[in-house]
Parts: C-alpha cells; structure tokens; sequence
C-alpha cells in the first residue's frame, strides 16, 4: 500500500477523456485505498450475528419463544398454586412445572436454528455469502456459534426466570438443591440451544426452509405420538425405548418429570443430544465443502 | 487477471461448460456472450469458487478463489439481483457483507452514495424493484473495492437511465485499471461497453477476440437496390463485374458496393430506382449467426423443418 490511488469508483470517469476502446497493454493494474486485512472466524462471526439480528424471522421466533416459555410457565403455576394445598405435591419440586413451556418453546427454536441456514438458500443470499467468504467451514461455523449462543442466552434467561418465580410461587413444593437448578436452568438450556443447532445443521443439508422444520418437528414429536398408539405387546420393548429416548422425555428428565424409571437419567440427554448433534453437523460441513452453493 | 484453463462443468451427462480456455484482461472491460443457457453463469460461478469445477482450473492473480483470504478486495460480483434476503435492509446486507471481510462501515455509506441508494438505505430489500435491487447488488461488488469486477446480466430490468449508469460505470471502472468481466446475451449492449469479447454457445469457446475486430470481421456493408426493371438491372450490374444477390422481398443486394457507383449505372442506362440503400449488418446479426449452431432453446418457427427429424443430432 506504498501508492494509495485517490481515485475510487464514483470519481471523474478517466474514459471520457480517450474515447473509444482502447487495445494497448493494461496498466499494473488498479490498487484500491482500503487497506488489506486478512480475515479469520471472527469476521464471520460479526457478519453472521448482523445477519441474524437484522432479519424479522429472528425477532418473531423469539418473541413467541419467550411469549410460550413465560406465558405457559405463569399460567401452570398459578393453576397449580391455586389448586394444591400442602402435601399435594410430594416430593416435586415447583421448577418441574417450567416443563410445559419448553417443550412447546423448542419448536420455535427448531425453526429458527433451520432459518438460519436454509433460508439462505431459498433467498439466494448464500450465493452472495459464499462470495463474500469462501471458506465455506468458516461460514457455517460462525452461524453455528452465532445462533447457539442466542439460543442459549434466550433460553437461559425464560427458564431461568419461569424457575425463579415458580420456586417463589409454590411454596408448597420441596425446596430444589443446587444441582436440580443447575439442570432446569443451564442444563434445560444447554439441550434446547442444543436441538436448535442440530436444526441448523439440517438446514444446512436439506436447503428448504419448511422441509428442514417438518423433519425437526417430527423428530421432535413423532417418536413419543407413534409410541402412544403402539399397543401390540410384542412391540413392548420398542414402545419403551421410544418413549426414553423421545425429546419431550428427555426434556423431562432435566426436570425429574421423566415418563419412566430406567432410560436416560441425570445428564443423559444432554450428552446424546450432543453426540446426535456433533455428528449431523459434522455431516453438514462435509456436505458443504462438496457440493455445489 | 483471471485465467480459465479448460474449464470444465459436467452435470451428469450433460456438459454445462466445455474445456473453456481464456484469459481476462485488466484495464479493459471484457464482454462476456453467449446465448441463454450457453454456460455463462455456470462459468461465473466456478470463477467465484461456488461450483466446483468438473475438470481445469480458474485462477484469480493466479491463486484459486477459495484461497483468497479478502475475496471482496479481490473480486465484487454482481451474480443476480436476488442475492440478498429481502427481510433485510440495505444498509444491513452491505454491512454484514462488509464484516465478513473486515471492510469499514463507512464504506458502506460510500457504496450506497454511490449507486443512489442512500436514501432507501433502511428498507427492507424486497420493497426495490428490479433496478433498486440490480443496484444494491453493484453496490455490494464495489465494497471492497476490488481489483476485478464481474457482474452478470447487469442491464437486467434496468431502465434507460440506469443502463447509460452501468455503461459509464463499467467503463470508468476498467479505465481505473480495474479487470471488468460482464456477461450478456445481447450483442448490442456488449457494443457499447467492451473492449474485448469472449463468445460461447453450448459451453465451448466460439470467440475470444477484441470488439474491433469482430465488428471488421461480422458486420457485412452491402447497398441495398429495388428496381422495377429488375432484370435489366441485373443485367447492367452483371455487365459491370457486381456480383448481385437477390434479397427474398425482390430486391437485390449487392456486397461491397458504392451506392453512387449503382445509382450512376442505373442512370447511365435510364433505369428507374425505387430505392438505393447503404445497410451494414447488424452486429447482433453476426452474433446470431455465429451461435446459430449452438442455440440450445430454439424458438420453433413455421416454416416446415428442411431435414428429417433427428438428422441434426449428428454432429458434423
């Protein structure tokens, strides 16, 4: 950058002054004033967080997550505060009732993790995308980063704060320890930001918006709907392994609501969750580098 | 600079782009033609490293694209006006366009000014029309600044006053010493704006040659003449060594001829002359008979087909 040029785009145009086209050997070359920065991850990352702050789809999805994780969470409890008296709820505690909100909440999550990627697709801004960063990893990384830590964030703050008025509510339930709060706060949080990015991975593979949230939305509920209506005996083994590992059942155990005994307990969840994750994410970024934007 | 070395993009048996070589210069604006579906935005896309290319090679400054650790200063592309999200707003897609490759935000405004956008700057995209988001489109290939422009279809769905805008800007921008790659199915606009010119049809290389010699080597000057004494003309002009070709609605055509020469002829034999007319042959003329052979969707016409169906299948 010894010789920055003065002249940019919107400056005099030079043509008018040699009209007609002219065949003699090209210049050196033009050298532009802005200066060269070599661009790592965190460009990306900025560029993916303007991205997701400035579309309406991000603020929609959102809203009605914070509206169904808040607004379910209120109304259980105070059904259930008015409704139980001392005793009533045994051993519960008050934080199981958050349960009901994020099961519905997740859907939203589900769909903006899928818009993150695939709408891109469907509007042609991954073509422009690609342009502006080629290295197509570092693309979905950044959204990767970009949306688990909003996903987390939201979610952390509409649990964290259904749980806090919940415990404050139903004095009635047994008091949570610490790790039960640790689990319906960060934990719950972790699994849904968790399941948005599974979402986003799929996204990514299927390229359509509402193909990528119908298969999400089924993994999501079809197991648990098909395992209700399996009622010939001989199925009885898969009927309960669908039942423990459905998402709404996983869910549940972060909040010791699980429908079963044995299947996934403690931490469980989380740990399949990111082990299901980490492969389809990884499936995604193999996709992506092979094949055509 | 951008060189393309046997280019080559296959999707399943059909062959998109075929073993393209050819190099684009910088400082000059390069006109890239073709008909539709003769593999141009195929071939743009492998420039920019969105497809993959089946065989060869494309080099910007002689390193991939994918290498390229700034591409936008490298490379702005214009591929088509719907690149964008149209929630957004065009002040957002240029930033985060510009975050990804550590451009100011102040360079955006600068675009903005600069292809007239400043004012719509915060609605969202899909309230532009056409020649808005063409526009938003330019304004995103200029934000780095970069060395080498390729923008295709720019034209598209532009209305007179922002075609002479993208002529002028093209121009001003190879006069820079910038390298302008453009693609365009119309001969005419390709007139007015490169210096060289780059044809292909059915992904092969047909031309690759500089404006002025095309123009010197397609466009035809004959002197157009209708007579109702056609076959004395015919007989006077045969009698003074001009070869005559009949035009189908009765008039004759002469090639290279001197209009003056003709009408001085005619009148030196009392000859009445209805009309005596220098053509020159359209360069979009030229262009259509030299990717004749290699129009991928013809237009059915009514005349009844010369061959048996099929026969040109078999490539000579």
């Amino acid at each position: 950058m010894s010789t920055p040029q003065p002249q940019s785009p919107q400056a005099a145009p030079a043509w008018q002054a040699a009209p007609g086209p002219s065949y003699a050997p090209a210049g050196p070359g033009y050298t532009s004033p802005i200066p060269i920065v070599p661009t790592h991850l965190g460009h990306a990352v900025a560029s993916e967080w303007t991205k997701i702050r400035s579309v309406r789809s991000t603020m929609w999805t959102l809203g009605v997550f914070v509206l169904l994780v808040v607004g379910i969470g209120l109304l259980a409890g105070a059904v259930v505060s008015s409704s139980t008296s001392e005793g009533d709820l045994g051993d519960q505690t008050a934080l199981s009732f958050g349960f009901f909100g994020i099961l519905l909440g997740s859907m939203c999550i589900i769909t903006l993790g899928v818009l993150t990627t695939a709408s891109e697709y469907g509007t042609g801004m991954i073509r422009t995308t690609m342009v502006a960063c080629p290295s197509r990893g570092r693309v979905l990384a950044a959204k990767a980063v970009v949306f688990f830590a909003v996903a987390f964030v939201v979610t952390l703050l509409s649990a964290g704060f259904v749980a806090v008025v919940h415990v404050g509510m139903l004095d009635q339930a047994r008091r949570p320890t610490g790790e039960e709060w640790l689990k319906a706060t960060v934990g719950v949080s972790l699994y849904v930001a968790l399941l948005g990015l599974l979402s986003l991975a799929v996204g990514s593979i299927i390229r359509h918006s509402a193909g990528a949230i119908t298969i999400m939305i089924g993994v999501l509920l079809a197991p648990l709907v098909i395992a209700i209506f399996m009622f010939s005996s001989s199925l009885e083994k898969l009927r309960e392994a669908l039942f423990q590992y459905s998402i709404p059942n996983q869910l549940g155990v972060f909040y010791a609501a699980s429908l079963s005994e044995s299947g996934p307990s403690g931490w469980d969840p989380l740990w399949i969750a990111l082990g299901v994750t980490a492969v389809v994410l990884g499936a995604a970024f193999a996709l992506l580098e092979k094949r055509d934007v | 600079m951008i060189e393309l070395e046997g280019l080559t993009k296959r999707y399943g048996e059909k062959v998109a782009v075929d073993g393209l070589t050819c190099t684009v210069r910088p400082g000059i604006v390069t006109g890239f033609l073709g008909p539709n579906g003769a593999g141009k935005s195929t071939t743009m896309r492998m420039m920019l490293g969105l497809d993959r290319p089946s065989a060869g090679d494309v080099r910007i400054d002689g390193q991939h694209y994918d290498r390229l650790r700034d591409p936008l200063k490298y490379i702005g592309a214009l591929l088509d006006a719907k690149g964008m999200h149209g929630g957004r707003s065009a002040f957002n897609h240029l930033l985060c366009l510009a975050q990804s490759n550590g451009i100011p935000r102040s360079r955006v405004h600068e675009v903005l000014d600069t292809v007239g956008l400043t004012g719509v700057a915060k609605k969202k995209a899909k309230g532009f029309s056409l020649g808005m988001g063409q526009r938003l489109g330019i304004a995103g290939a200029l934000l780095g600044d970069p060395r080498i422009l390729m923008f295709d279809e720019p034209v598209n769905g532009l209305d007179p006053e922002g075609i002479h805008w993208i002529r002028n800007l093209m121009k001003s921008l190879a006069a820079q010493g910038r390298t302008v790659f453009v693609s365009s199915h119309l001969m005419s606009e390709m007139a007015l704006t490169a210096d060289h010119l780059v044809v292909i049809g059915q992904g092969r290389l047909l031309a690759d040659t500089s404006m002025a010699d095309f123009i010197a080597q397609n466009s035809r000057t004959y002197v157009r003449v209708r007579s109702p004494q056609r076959e004395r003309l015919l007989d006077v002009l045969h009698g003074a060594g001009i070869t005559v070709v009949a035009a189908g609605d009765g008039a004759l055509e002469v090639d290279d001829g001197k209009a003056e020469h003709i009408g001085e002829l005619a009148a030196e034999h009392h000859l009445v002359l209805h009309e005596l007319s220098p053509q020159q042959a359209s360069l979009e003329e030229a262009f259509m008979q030299l990717t004749a052979e290699s129009v991928e969707y013809h237009a059915h016409t009514d005349a009844p087909p010369e061959q048996p169906w099929g026969a040109g299948w078999t490539r000579s």
